[in-house]
This record gives structure tokens, sequence and C-alpha cells, in this order.
């Protein structure tokens, strides 16, 4: 047997919504055959990872909290990912906006002041802008691939963040542990409703996803990132810059990113610490995709991304799973959106191989 | 003296993992495949290595197991990449996600465990070493004196050439990527068994990125991988040896630096256009379907 | 079997007098194809497709564009499989699922786009056509054998990627006659050469059929199969209409059966005399942006209104690079080098460029005149949302798109160029290329512009709409605007332009009167240094 695609010209719409709910379907059932492997009763396993969160409304709060860095990280990385720049820093730019951001109540601990928290998020935008810039400018200036460079700095962006909280910015009273001291009230992001967990930051991400909406489906410039996207020599004769966009383009996204990583930080650890990068960054890569890079879909895909975290921390205490499934759970999913991807641009058949002939 | 040849071995030791994903990844990119899941085979070698030789007590069965581990888990790259023809950025993206969460996963119960180190041969040097070494004149006699070598070769420049003259380009391909994995995962296993000797979760740190950026530095050449990987390992024995003696540096900066000197590389490389221009395999990254 | 005919006419290859020895029963076809028929989607590219050629005989194949020839053509040389048909050589019913296949029989295959490999050298490129493991040393030591027998010049180490497009193609038929095939197979082999070129190419293959060697001869230049080939079988829509003897019939009656009805004639209009210069070049040099590049030398040129500059030269002289240039896709160093309308334009953009009344049409129609995924109102809007933004951008900074304003351009322009298409507002990728091309140039036609600068307006595009185009260019300049165009196909340049300048390796000549220039003298400049060279 052999595979065979079939271009479809235009691509087929059917498949274009369906894509990503098979891909759902395959990676829950493949958590299934994961579970039977592991020897837990898969069905238990699956309810627990997939409906039980859903049922509880703590864990329903945790998903919002969860899903509000992934989809305002997401969102940035789907114009890029459609203007052909791929930004896989996303990590760094959440980390360097976070601190930031966290550099005036923890600069002037004693600043009590409405002005503080929008200048907080101000500075986090700023800081995820001015480090996704380093990539940017080296991408448009000296072609240097932007993927490599991005991505190592992260790891600096790790490294830099490890030492403040550890160095100069720990708390002397924190009894050696790393982290700098905790907010006032002024420097918290506030809750959407008294009591909750999810704070402003969920208010953010919905209002970014749909202004961007807006920008890439109704405006000249989503059309420009489309058809600098698909076709940079056709974005070129239709006069657009390549190099522009893309700093405009890492500009937006690492301003998204540092705006999670600000509203992460004052929103719900409510100080720097050394535990801010956990992978948000790469996960919004899954929920990039999965949402099919339209930010409405990413919506949908961020709370779908934050239920296999929350799951993962029921299934490792209900089941004795490790968390780190969650990962592979993502990974998967990954995997199988992109392959049924093919399935919008591609006709696939299953060929019987031609019996071989005598000598050739 | 001795300092010096203790100093050159942990220098070998540093580069080595470095130079076999790379010399890996320059054969995958030589066929016009770009593979950036370098990283999550690399870990899935460590694992894999890791536990066969938990499992055999012997690190060479860790390595065998290792190499296939590597292979085995770079055909998920290239069935969606080759037979589906997903876009290979991202699958490669996704080739790292899944390597690094399946490894976490595998290698739980190994954590804080003592490995098994595989002991040096000779010169104070092991096994991988000295295969890593010669890989990379395997692959220039492979790459520049073989008929194989050059159809690889023409596959990377323009598969649809190829495809015209009655070459089977996605197997080529795929023998490739096949190879890139086995390398990355034999890499991975140097880390696990040679160089750390442990589990870690997460080890490679960044490795693979490093050993794609090399293959843009040695602009596809074998032999200047050598240069490159050992540039890098340098770098990071370097930085150990500042720790090491309390320089007044923090030591996160030292850690810092061989990413930076990556990102210092990159734009040397980058803004030498003929150069990469020319040695680009011109097929790199494109998507190939051929038409029946 | 006992006889082994491939020996045969390997000896009869070698001893170089097969035309000379009688080969038994001549009628005798060395190949043979019956009832083949491929289907790709909806389409039937071929349609129970019968064809024959005989040892010893140029045979050409006539069609339009689409016309099925190529997909018979990789059938025959096995890189397409049939979905029903039979194929014989030498009266044996045979499969050939492969080029390499194809090659075991003794079938040779020189591509229109040559399948060559930039990155490597001659000698490597020859050698990967082998099925086996040949020294390098010896594939070049037939190379220069070979390429001194048959008069085609070739440095084995040359890196192809240095090499013109007449060198390159060489190397294809080198390639070609290592295999020592009995049928040589060329598709459309003079697209890419002078005049000059092409008769040295007709000299090798009358050499290779008094060989013996039979030569399948892909064209629709009629005059060229009128003068070499002694049979031809006609395609139309997939299905052969007409076989003949090319030399008992007329061009007329030729392209007839081609194109199964009469083309439009273009009709001619008297130009304004205006003296008004609309697009001036001044001392327009431009170094290689890449190594694969063309630079310009010190190109000068003015285009009046009214008029039709036709620029004639063999692709790869800098035609792409001079388009760039005009267009502002690539800014020149000074303003004065470029002049539209009395602007010196040479530091703005394509969009102002545009603003100022130029309208740019690029060779490439998918992927650079138009993105394949966007629908056709998508890609009106990306050759004019800087000219035309009161009407397609609204609500100013913010740049909304008029979506209905753009369908109505997009419905205007299809009807006016007889844009035939499956759906209203379809993806531009799935537009047949003739269709597409008029869309395109349509698009342009439709912002009346004072100056057209046009780059290939009818390659691969069907003799129908070729027709269309060209005349919509002439009444373009008719109605007092200036057009430069730029194509390698010189019918087309004697057929629309008013005056004729010829490219070669980035330089330009000055333009003379139509009237008064030959085919000849335009093939020699076409050559330029290109002949010292060779």
């Amino acid at each position: 047997m052999r595979i065979e695609l079939q271009k479809r010209a235009g691509g087929s719409s059917v498949f274009a919504v369906l894509s990503p709910f098979v891909a759902l379907l395959l990676t829950v059932l493949a958590g299934g055959i994961m579970f039977a492997l592991l020897g837990k009763n898969p069905v238990f396993a699956l309810y627990t990872y997939f409906v039980e969160p859903l049922a509880d409304p703590w864990s329903r709060e945790q998903i919002l909290v969860k899903a509000t860095p992934l989809v305002l990280i997401a969102i940035g990385l789907a114009v890029c990912f459609r203007s052909g720049n791929w930004n896989i820093g996303a990590e760094g730019q959440y980390l360097i906006g976070g601190m930031f951001g966290a550099a005036i109540p923890v600069l002037f601990n004693e600043w009590q002041s409405p002005l503080v928290l929008p200048l907080m998020l101000l500075m986090g935008m700023a800081g995820g802008a001015l480090y996704a810039f380093i990539p940017a400018i080296l991408k448009a200036r000296f072609g240097t691939n932007e993927i490599l460079t991005s991505l190592m700095l992260v790891y600096v962006a790790q490294q830099f963040v490890d030492w403040l909280v550890r160095g100069p910015w720990r708390d002397p009273k924190g009894f050696g542990f790393p982290g700098s001291k905790q907010f006032n009230e002024s420097a918290v992001l506030p809750s959407l409703s008294s009591g909750s967990d999810v704070h402003l930051g969920a208010l953010f991400a919905v209002v970014a996803a749909i202004a961007i909406w807006f920008v890439l489906t109704r405006t000249l410039k989503g059309f420009e990132i489309a058809v600098l996207g698909q076709s940079p020599r056709a974005g070129r004769f239709a006069g657009f810059s390549a190099k522009r966009l893309t700093i405009f383009v890492f500009l937006l996204s690492g301003a998204l990113a540092g705006l999670a990583g600000i509203s992460e930080v004052s929103g719900s650890v409510e100080k720097l610490d050394d535990k801010l990068s956990l992978g948000y960054g790469f996960a919004a890569i899954i929920v990039a995709f999965l949402g099919r890079l339209n930010p409405l879909g990413i919506l949908a895909a961020g709370l779908v991304l934050a239920l296999t975290y929350i799951g993962g921390e029921a299934a490792q205490i209900s089941l004795g799973v490790s968390d780190r499934a969650a990962r592979v759970f993502q990974g998967l999913l990954l995997f199988f959106v992109l392959a049924c991807d093919t399935l919008i641009h591609y006709r696939i058949r299953l060929v019987s191989r031609l019996p071989k002939a005598g000598a050739a | 003296m001795d300092v010096w040849i203790s100093i050159f071995i942990s220098i070998c030791a540093a580069s080595t993992p470095l130079l076999l994903a790379a010399t890996g990844e320059l054969v995958v990119e030589r066929s016009g495949v770009l593979n950036l899941g370098v990283e999550g085979m690399m870990i899935i070698g460590a694992v894999a290595g890791f536990s066969a030789a938990q499992a055999t007590g012997n690190p060479y069965a860790g390595a065998v197991v290792a190499v296939f581990a590597g292979a085995v888990f770079s055909l998920l790259f290239a069935f969606l990449t080759l037979t589906l023809v997903a876009n290979q950025v991202a699958t490669g993206l996704a080739l790292t996600i899944l390597g690094l969460g399946l490894s976490g996963m595998i290698g739980e119960h190994f954590v804080g465990q003592p490995g098994i180190r595989m002991e040096a041969l000779v010169l104070g040097l092991d096994a991988i070493f000295y295969i890593s070494i010669a890989l990379i004149g395997a692959v220039s006699w492979f790459l520049f004196r073989t008929r194989a070598g050059l159809m690889l070769r023409s596959v990377g420049d323009s598969h649809t050439s190829a495809h015209a003259l009655g070459l089977n380009v996605i197997r080529i391909r795929y023998l490739a990527v096949m190879f890139g994995g086995a390398c990355a995962g034999l890499g991975g296993a140097h880390l696990s068994l040679v160089y750390v000797p442990q589990w870690v979760e997460g080890m490679t740190a960044g490795r693979g990125w490093i050993a794609l950026a090399l293959v843009v530095f040695a602009s596809w050449r074998p032999a200047r991988l050598l240069v490159g990987a050992y540039l890098f390992g340098a770098v990071t024995i370097a930085q150990f040896h500042a720790q090491a003696v309390g320089v007044a540096i923090p030591p996160q900066f030292l850690t810092s630096l061989p990413y930076l000197a990556t990102i210092i590389v990159l734009v040397l490389i980058a803004r030498n256009r003929r150069l990469t221009m020319i040695n680009t395999p011109a097929a790199l990254g494109q998507p190939f379907v051929p038409d029946r | 079997m006992g006889y082994d005919f491939s020996k045969k006419a390997r000896i009869l290859a070698k001893t170089g007098k097969g035309a000379a020895t009688p080969v038994p029963n001549v009628q005798q076809p060395l190949l043979e194809a019956r009832g083949i028929t491929k289907i790709f989607g909806d389409l039937r590219a071929n349609d129970t497709v019968d064809f024959s050629i005989v040892p010893g005989e140029i045979h050409a194949l006539l069609g339009e564009n689409g016309a099925g020839k190529s997909t018979l053509v990789k059938i025959l040389f096995g890189s397409l499989q049939p979905n029903s048909g039979e194929i014989f050589w030498r009266e044996k019913s045979v499969s050939i699922r492969s080029p390499s296949e194809a090659r075991g029989l003794g079938i040779g295959m020189v591509f229109q786009h040559f399948s060559l490999f930039e990155a490597l050298t001659v000698a490597e490129n020859i050698a990967l056509s082998f099925g086996r493991d040949t020294p390098l040393q010896a594939v070049s030591e037939q190379t220069r054998k070979l390429s001194r027998q048959y008069g085609l010049p070739l440095d084995p180490d040359a890196l192809v990627g240095d090499l013109s497009v007449g060198q390159r193609q060489r190397i294809e038929i080198i390639r070609c006659l290592m295999q020592d095939p009995a049928l040589i197979i060329l598709d459309e082999p003079t697209s890419v050469l002078t005049p000059q070129e092409a008769d040295t190419l007709f000299e090798t293959l009358f050499r290779l059929r008094d060989e013996g060697r039979s030569i399948l001869y892909i064209s629709h230049r009629l005059e060229e199969v009128q003068r070499i080939c002694s049979a031809a079988t006609i395609m139309r829509h997939g299905k052969v209409v007409d076989a003949c003897d090319p030399r008992e019939e007329t061009a007329a009656s030729l392209a007839s059966k081609m194109v199964g009805a009469e083309i439009a004639n273009i009709e001619r209009r008297q130009e304004p005399a205006n003296d008004e210069v609309v697009l001036q070049l001044s001392n327009l040099v431009m170094d290689k942006s890449n190594p694969f590049a063309v630079a310009l030398k010190d190109i000068s040129l003015s285009v009046h209104a009214g008029e039709i500059v036709g620029i004639a030269g063999i692709a790869g002289n800098g035609q792409s690079e001079l388009f760039e240039a005009i267009s502002g896709e690539t800014v020149q160093e000074r303003a004065d080098q470029v002049v539209i309308d009395g602007e010196p334009v040479g530091l703005l953009d394509i969009s102002k460029r545009r603003a100022i009344g130029a309208a740019f049409i690029p060779e490439e129609r998918l992927g650079h005149g138009a993105v394949p995924n966007m629908i056709l109102s998508d890609n009106i809007l990306l050759a004019r949302h800087a000219s035309d933004a009161e009407k397609f951008c609204k609500m100013g900074w913010m740049k909304i798109i008029a979506g209905k304003a753009l369908r109505d351009v997009a419905r205007r322009v299809s009807k006016v160029m007889d844009v035939r298409k499956s759906a209203e507002n379809p993806p531009a990728g799935s537009l047949s290329g003739g269709n597409l091309q008029k869309f395109i140039v349509g698009r342009e036609l439709d912002r009346q512009p004072d100056l057209l600068i046009v780059n290939q307006p009818t390659w691969g595009v069907d003799a129908g709409a070729a027709a269309h185009i060209r005349q919509s260019l002439i009444d373009l300049a008719a109605s007092g605007s200036a057009v430069l165009m730029i194509s390698q196909d010189l019918d087309e340049v004697f057929e629309v332009a008013s005056s004729i300048a010829v490219m070669s390796e980035g330089n330009l000549s000055s333009p003379q009167p139509a009237s008064s220039m030959t085919r000849e003298q335009v093939g020699l400049l076409m050559a330029g240094s290109q002949a010292a060279m060779a």
C-alpha cells in the first residue's frame, strides 16, 4: 500500500473546520492507548483527564487562568506564522515581559498609586516587544535565521531572570528562597469577580483575540500579512516590505507575550520568582496551530490546552500518572493537527502497488 | 601538562554530542529536508540509551538502542513531512515538544539514579567520540565520492529534477531523515552515558538547536562541522572552568555564553550572503508532491 | 526471442551509417502507442491517443499549450502512468514504469524545463542518469568525446549554475546521447535558443537521424516543424486530431488543425504621432542581487506615448532584473535613472510608481503577479491597493478592505477580458494559464495606465488568449499610452512592437523601428557576446 496525495484547488473548506476536531479525537484515542499501556483503565483515565475538570467549578476557573497566557501568546504567534516569520522564542519574550513589568513593584515596592498597574502592563508589553525585536532586526538586517536566534534567547532570558530572582531582586526576608518581595495591592491585577482566581488578563486575551481577528480578516494589514506569508515575491510586487512586516509582527507578538508574562506575574503569582518559565511559550505554538492560526479559534484551542494541564494534575492525584503525560498529550496533539491539515490541501488516496513486472 | 590534557578531553566530551547531532542534520539538510526536531531526537536518544544501559548493565547496548530510538522517532517526522507533506518547521517543533515530554515521562523513575558510564577506550576518550570523528570522514566520503551521495545531493538541489530523472525522492529523504535521527540519538546517548552520565530531565539543554546552527555555520560542509562543534565545546568548557574558579561573573551569565555565541555566529555567517546562498541546498524545506 | 533489436540499433548507431544500411522493413514502427488515456481529476489530459514513430524519422508532435503533448511524452518516458492503453516498443508490448526503464529500452529525453541540478557539475549531472556506478572520470571523458563528435562544446567540470541556457541544453542532449538511445524526445527545444543556435541544433538532429535514430520533436513553431520534420501528429484537447506530412501542408493549414478554428487576426492601429516621453531610463545600472542574477549594464531607453517598444532576447539575460528595476521592486541609486511621466522615480517603491500612472505585469503569474490560493478579488487588491486606495481601502488609517468594490472590479475585468472560470470568484490558482494571464492583464488595463511594463505577456498561454492579450496591448497604445513589452517570443515581438530593442547579458541595444529590422539582425543581437563565447 502507498499513500498518494492529490492537490485540491483552493483547499477544502469542510476539512478546514473539521481538521482540529479530528486531531483532538485522534489525540484522545492515542491517549487511551497510552493509558492502557501504562496499565490504567483507559476510559476512567480519559474521564479523569478530560471530563472531570469540567465538572468542578474550581477546576473550570483554573482552566481559564491557564488559558489566559496561552491565548495571549498564541495570538501573536499566529500573526507571525501567517506572515512566514517563525518566532519560537515567545517563552523568552514572556519572561522578559514579566520581568520588565515586575521592575516597578520590585524597585519601588512602597509606591502605591492607580498608575502602577497600567505602567506595569505597558512595561511588560514593551519588554516583550524589545526582546522580540532582537531576532526581528537580525533577520531583517542580516537575514539571520529567526528560528534559532529567537530560541537561543529563551535560554538567555531564563538565565537572566534566574540571576535576578536569586541575586539583586531577591527578597532579603525570603528565607533564602529565590523570588522577589510580594507586590503591594496596587501592583496586583484585579480579579474579574471578587474571590475568583481569574484575573483581568482573561479579558485582555478575549479583547486581543477579537481585535487581531478583525485586523487579519478585514484590513489591508491583514491582507499584507497573508500575502507575504503565502508568497513573498507577490508581496514585493504588491509593494509590501517583508522586512518591515517582520519587525512589525515580532514587535506585536513580543508585546502580547510580554502582556501574558506581566499578567501572570501580577495576576497569579504576585511576585517575580524562578517558576515563571513553565513552557507556555512553547505550548502556545500548539494552541496557535490547533486554533488554525485564527484568533477566535485560538480562544477555544487555549481552553483545550489548559484542560490538558489541569487534567494532568487531576490524573496525577487520582491515577498516579506522571504530570508529564500532559506534555506527551500536547506533543501528540500538535502532530495530529499538522497531519490533519494535509486533508485541507490534498485528497489522500491509498493505492496498492502495481505488481512488479519481470526484469526491468 | 596534565591539566591541559584533561581540559582537552573535557572539550572533546562536550563537543561530541553537538558534532554527532550536527553531522546527522547536515545529511538531512543536504537531502533538502529541514528537521528542527534535533533536540527532541537527542533527548529520546539520551533517555533510551540510559534506560537500555540500566536494563542490560551494558553502556554499549544503551548506545545501540539510542541509535535505533532516534531513527524510529525521526520516522514520525518523516511520515508527516514527506508522506503527508506537512510543514517541516512546525513538524520539527512538534517532534521536539513530543520528545521532551515523552522522555520526561519515560525517564521519571531514573531521576537521581547513578548512571552506567561508558569507559574510555584509548587516550582517555570513549567509543562514541571516535565514532563521531570517523563519521565526519565517512559522511564527507559518502556525499562527495559515492553515487548514492550524489543522488542525495541532487535531491536536495532540485527534487523536481531528481524526480524527472527517476530518482525516488521520498525514499532517499526518508533514509536521510532516519540517519539524522540515528546520529541525534547517539549524540543524546553520549550525554546520558558519558558526559553527565545520569538521567536529568531536559538534559540536552538546547544542544539540538545549537547543532542546527552549526550546520549553517559549516555552510553544509562536513569538515567545517568539526571546527564549529569544537569551538562550542571549548566555550562550554571555558565557562565551566570560569564558574569553578569562581570568576566574579554570575554563573547564569556564563551559562548563557554558548547561546549568545550561537547568535553571534549566526549573524556573522548570515552577513556573508554569497557563501550561504551558494551552499544552501536549494530545495531545503520545500514541500514535494510527485505528480503521477 | 532470438533477435535483439536494441543491440542491432546500437551497432547501427556506432557505425554511423544507419541510413545507408537497409533496416528490416522500414515501416515497422519503433514505438507505437495505442489508446492511451490519462485522467487528472476531471481532466482527460490524453483521450485514447494513438501514435507511432518509425526508425530514422524526425516526427513532430504538434499542439497548443494544454493539448496533452507533455502528458503523452511523460507517459512514453515513464514519468507518468496511463489509466489505460498500451505501448509497443519494436512491436513488443511494454509497460514503462519509470524513466530508467524508458532509458533501458532506448528512449532518451531532453526536457523543456531542464531537469538539471545547478549546484552540481556537468559531469555529476550526467553521471546521475546512469543506473550504475560509473566513475566520474569516465563520464567526463565520454562527455568530451560526444561533445566533439556532435559539435556541442561543453566543459564537464563546470558548475551548471554558471552556464547559459544554450549550454544547459547541450548537457541535456549529451546526457541523453550517453544512453545511446534509439528514440530521442525533445520538448520545445528551440524556445530557449537564438535563431542561429537553433540552426546548429538542427544540424545535430540531422546527424542523429542519419545514424538511424528517431526523433520525436515537440513544438508549436510551425515554420521549424515544416523545415525539419517528415511526419507530424497533431493533438488538440487531449486527442489526436490529425497525422500528416508537414512538408505538404501550409503553415495556415497546420495552424488551423492545431487550434481547431481560425485565430482572430491581430489588427494594427494607426499610432498617434506623439513625442511625449512617458518612460525614460538613463544609465540604469544594477549589481547582481544574488549569485545567479544578471547585472544590468548602463541601460538607457525612452518609450513614447502611443508606442510599443518590444525588448527581445533569450530568457536569463537580465529581462527579469530590468523589469524589477523599472517596477520599483528594486529601487535605484539615483532618482533620475528612471523617469515616469516626467517624474524621477528611481528612489520610489512600486506602489508610488503605480500611483504616478504606471502598471506592471510580471512574467510569473503564480506567486508573483497573483497569489494562487487567494480569490480573484483579493488579487485585484494585490496590485491596486495603493493606486486605487480611495476605492478599496476605507476608514482612513484603518484601511478596511472594501470587498464589494473589489468583487465588482473582478467581475468587470473578467467580462472585458473573457476570463473563463469555474466560479464567480475562485482562487487564482484554479484558473488555466491563459485565463489567469488575461485576468492579470485586464487588472492593469482596467486602470487605464499611462505606462504599461509587461514581461513575457503570452508565455505558456494558448493561442486564443495570446491573440486577445496582444490585441489589448495594441489597443492600449493606440489610446495614447506607452507600452514596454519584454518577450522572448520573436514572432510576438515582430507582431506587436512598433520598435525593437534586444537584451543580451544585461546590455540593451538601442531600439529601432520594427519595420526596419529582420529576424536575422535581431538574432545576431540576441546572441551578443554569446556567439563569441561558443
